[in-house]
């Protein structure tokens, strides 16, 4: 069975650099198998762009598996695209009918700033995982690894949590542009693990106060980001996170 | 050439300690005087930035992408290699050596891979000190699984997603001390030029969102920038792999070892399309539960679950009894082509074979198996829109990893004093073959254990930079990388980047892919220089280099391959053998088997950059094998 064909239009964000004030463009693209990747569609738009001498559209993307997170953007309204736990590079255009409409954005955070077309500035995310998220075990230090025993339904949560791909698009998807499910995800991570304990409560209170320093917003539980998510990180996390974060106040 | 390997003498278990104890040390309070550039954040980067910088050197860290995390490491699935032997069941340092050793094809040095067997225990115990969730058994000891190319369980893992856990592990360890002031951090940025007098004294790098063009000086570089699977368009690697930092290091004397060793995975989604900018590769651990097989008759277009036990050939178990389905990745990859070429090839191009569940599912249940590969059958279903529960896998061979890189000696520094190659940049631990599960652990290995003490060794012996002095070098270095640039920009031509790439990926791939015979080699390398001429007349690169341009940024990176894969293709002409990754049709045995030659061939080809006009001259590392005995590589 050969793979079908169809024809999308597309409203793609357009925004020279981040002093530019942007603008929808509009384009029609013709002969899009339904096997491609959305960002091979992209990729397909770009060469039929530079045939006609137009710059193309810049997104960032890496490994176009789905582990990397370097990849993202809104389409219609929804981070990563419709899809449910699934990034942009892996929706695949069998999901859209021919000529439906697609409206292309980027990550829309004062917390994570456009820096041309779909690409964003998210070295904020970096800057919260070095002010404590990590558990300080320097090179060389180490005991046996199987010295300390962890109950494998913890192992389990924390692995879970641990399947963050710091994309951001919860944040996309927040309507208080709050990264709490990133944070809460590895505060959670490490806190599950008894390795992660002597630090744990200073960790969540470094990290909650990177938050504040930049640009976001505060979690109200509207839940925006645990459905957006593409690894589907529970926003149980977040309540982990914030019983830490009491722990911390109660013990000062 | 002095290609000094710096291989310690003494007995095999005892070099490694030795050689420690008779490197130089730099006192803690001297370290602060030395910088070190480390550019890229895989595991071999990250790793080696943390741990030299906790040992109190001035680190600056340098990635391609926009965060430290992307870096491709984090793709890997499957596992991480130790010799802990924690399931009993026979495995030693020596024997994880020995599969290495004898997985490679022998053409690796013993030395440097006994050290890595060496390491792998430590790793993992640091691994797990950083927080790494494993996968645990009930009790709550470590899980191990077993890989291909070996007969224990010591692979230890994190469900599908090992590479990921672990460099997370990493990053957090790198961004620890960024946070704390120690590192500098520069993301976002490509490095263009190597800046070296006698011995290495810096890096230029292009800000990729300004444009602008930065020099950093340092006292030493560590290139920690992965392999060169891009070179065929279509691989498993990530979009923004290449082998720039690696070829122009080379261009500026690092010699380049190896470089037609090139491993294909066998396991791959197949190739649907001509649009398809990748290949995803599903982790070879799918091979420990899953059986491949095709129709028995060529031209069988009946569905799989219509086409009864006895009309299926499982060719890896008939033809490799004892490892069957778990026969190391190369042999794999070879059979696989093999049926496929004789027509009886599954899917609408023909062009895969089936990895079937069918039978693990009837023993352990749909949950175990789920448990064990969940992510991979979700991933699976998600681009083909096929579920493994339901209709066998289907896949075929990709290129994966480059066991070729910038020749080192056992220290890891190339020929370029002050400059150390990590990870899969380098070409040493891995010979003519790797073995799954051991990606990981060299990487780790070389930048959490090798690098801080051999960085450190060449670090004592050099006085700190003198940063008034190298101006001139650095002014120098940045107007050629902006001669080059424009030029690229000047071109102007009708094509895109991507479709020079595409093409040179399909001669790649058609003459020094999978088989090789010298003629396909020299039609290969007289397609690659029209190639590269039509490309600096006709591509068309637009946009700036003032900003954000990923063409621009491509532009150079092909511009590189171009050049890359004509050194490639001149190796594997001279290699006259068969071994690992380099298989010669013109070398192979009655039953089709590959054909070593280790009277004239026993040795690592490293090549040395000439200039521009000038072929490039080969060298050879021979390679003394004192403690295992040569055997031709059999799984039967």
């Amino acid at each position: 069975m050969m793979s079908k064909k169809i024809t999308l239009n597309f409203k793609i964000w357009r925004q020279s650099s981040p002093e530019d004030k942007g603008k929808f463009k509009e384009y029609q693209l013709e002969d899009v198998s339904v096997s491609m990747s959305f960002l091979e569609t992209l990729d397909l738009l770009n060469e039929k762009l530079v045939a006609q001498n137009e710059e193309p559209v810049a997104f960032d993307h890496d490994c176009r598996e789905g582990i990397c997170g370097m990849c993202g953007a809104m389409v219609n309204g929804e981070a990563h695209g419709p899809l449910k736990d699934t990034t942009l590079c892996q929706l695949h255009m069998r999901h859209f009918k021919d000529q439906d409409t697609l409206v292309v954005e980027p990550w829309r955070s004062a917390g994570m700033p456009v820096v041309k077309d779909l690409v964003v500035d998210r070295s904020a995310l970096d800057r919260i995982v070095s002010s404590g998220g990590y558990i300080s075990a320097k090179t060389g230090s180490a005991p046996d690894a199987n010295a300390t025993l962890i109950d494998k339904e913890k192992a389990d949560l924390a692995m879970d949590a641990a399947s963050c791909i710091g994309c951001g698009a919860c944040v996309a998807a927040c309507p208080n542009a709050s990264p709490m499910l990133f944070v809460g995800a590895k505060i959670s991570q490490l806190s599950l693990l008894p390795q992660g304990q002597p630090e744990s409560l200073q960790r969540v209170e470094d990290m909650l106060d990177q938050v504040d320093e930049e640009n976001f917003g505060h979690c109200s539980n509207t839940y925006e980001c645990e459905a957006a998510c593409p690894k589907s990180i529970s926003v149980s996390n977040i309540a982990r996170a914030n019983r830490q974060s009491i722990l911390k106040s109660l013990k000062g | 050439m002095n290609l000094n390997s710096r291989i310690p003498s003494g007995p095999l278990e005892q070099k490694w300690s030795n050689h420690k104890m008779n490197l130089k040390l730099v006192s803690p309070s001297r370290r602060s005087n030395y910088t070190v550039l480390v550019v890229g954040t895989g595991l071999a980067g990250a790793s080696a930035a943390a741990s030299l910088s906790e040992m109190g050197y001035n680190v600056k860290s340098f990635c391609i992408q926009d965060s430290p995390r992307r870096a491709h490491s984090i793709a890997a699935q499957g596992g991480i290699n130790a010799a802990k032997n924690y399931c009993n069941d026979g495995d030693s340092i020596f024997r994880l050596f020995y599969d290495t050793i004898k997985g490679g094809d022998y053409r690796a040095r013993e030395a440097n891979v006994y050290r890595l067997a060496e390491l792998s225990n430590n790793i993992i115990d640091q691994c797990v000190a950083q927080g790494v969730p494993f996968a645990r058994e009930y009790s709550g000891y470590l899980a191990n699984r077993s890989f291909g190319g070996a007969q224990v369980s010591r692979t230890f893992y994190a469900r599908g997603q090992t590479g990921q856990q672990l460099l997370l592990g990493a990053y957090g360890a790198l961004m620890k001390e960024v946070g704390r002031g120690n590192i500098e951090l520069f993301s976002r940025r490509e490095m263009l030029d190597l800046i070296v007098d006698e011995a290495v004294k810096g890096i230029t790098v292009r800000n990729l969102i300004s444009g602008e063009l930065e020099t950093h000086m340092a006292d030493a570089v560590v290139l920690a920038t992965g392999g060169y699977s891009n070179v065929f368009f279509l691989s498993t690697n990530a979009m923004a792999s290449n082998v720039t930092a690696a070829w122009r290091a080379y261009k500026k004397g690092a010699c380049f070892a190896n470089p037609c060793f090139v491993q294909i995975h066998p396991t791959c989604m197949p190739l649907e399309g001509d649009t398809q900018s990748k290949l995803t590769l599903m982790s070879e651990s799918l091979r420990n539960d899953g059986r491949v097989w095709v129709p028995k008759r060529s031209g069988d277009t009946r569905n799989p679950s219509e086409i009864p036990e006895e009309e299926r050939d499982y060719f890896l178990e008939r033809i490799y009894p004892s490892f069957g389905n778990l026969v190391p990745r190369d042999v794999a990859a070879r059979s696989m082509k093999k049926q496929c070429d004789e027509g009886r090839g599954v899917g609408e191009y023909k062009m895969s074979v089936y990895l079937d569940f069918g039978k693990a599912i009837d023993k352990f249940g749909k949950n175990v198996i789920f448990e064990k590969y969940g992510n991979l059958f979700d991933m699976y279903d998600r681009i083909t829109g096929e579920s493994p529960f339901q209709v066998p896998m289907r896949i075929y061979p990709a290129v994966h990893y480059t066991m070729g890189g910038l020749w080192v000696d056992y220290n890891l520094m190339s020929t370029i004093p002050g400059l150390f190659v990590l990870g899969e940049a380098n070409f040493s631990d891995h010979g003519a073959n790797r073995l799954g599960a051991s990606a990981l652990m060299q990487g780790l290995a070389d930048g959490y254990f090798v690098a801080p003490a051999t960085v450190s060794d060449y670090l004592a012996s050099v006085d700190p930079i003198q940063k008034d002095k190298s101006s001139t070098l650095a002014e120098d270095s940045k107007q050629k990388v902006n001669q080059h640039i424009s030029t690229l920009l000047k071109v102007k031509g009708n094509k895109t980047v991507d479709y020079f790439h595409k093409k040179l990926g399909q001669i790649m791939w058609n003459h020094c892919g999978i088989a090789r015979t010298p003629k396909g080699l020299e039609e290969g390398l007289s397609l690659i220089l029209e190639l590269k001429e039509r490309f600096w007349s006709e591509v068309n690169v637009l946009g700036s280099a003032k900003d954000l341009n990923q063409s621009l940024e491509k532009a150079g990176r092909v511009a590189d391959f171009l050049e890359y894969g004509e050194l490639m293709i001149l190796d594997a002409m001279s290699r006259n053998e068969s071994c690992g990754g380099h298989f010669r049709e013109d070398f192979q045995t009655d039953k089709g088997d590959p054909l070593r030659n280790d009277k004239d061939f026993c040795h690592a080809s490293v090549w040395e950059y000439k200039d521009k006009n000038q072929a490039p001259s080969r060298h050879q590392e021979e390679l003394l094998f004192e403690n295992v005995k040569l055997s031709q590589r059999s799984y039967e």
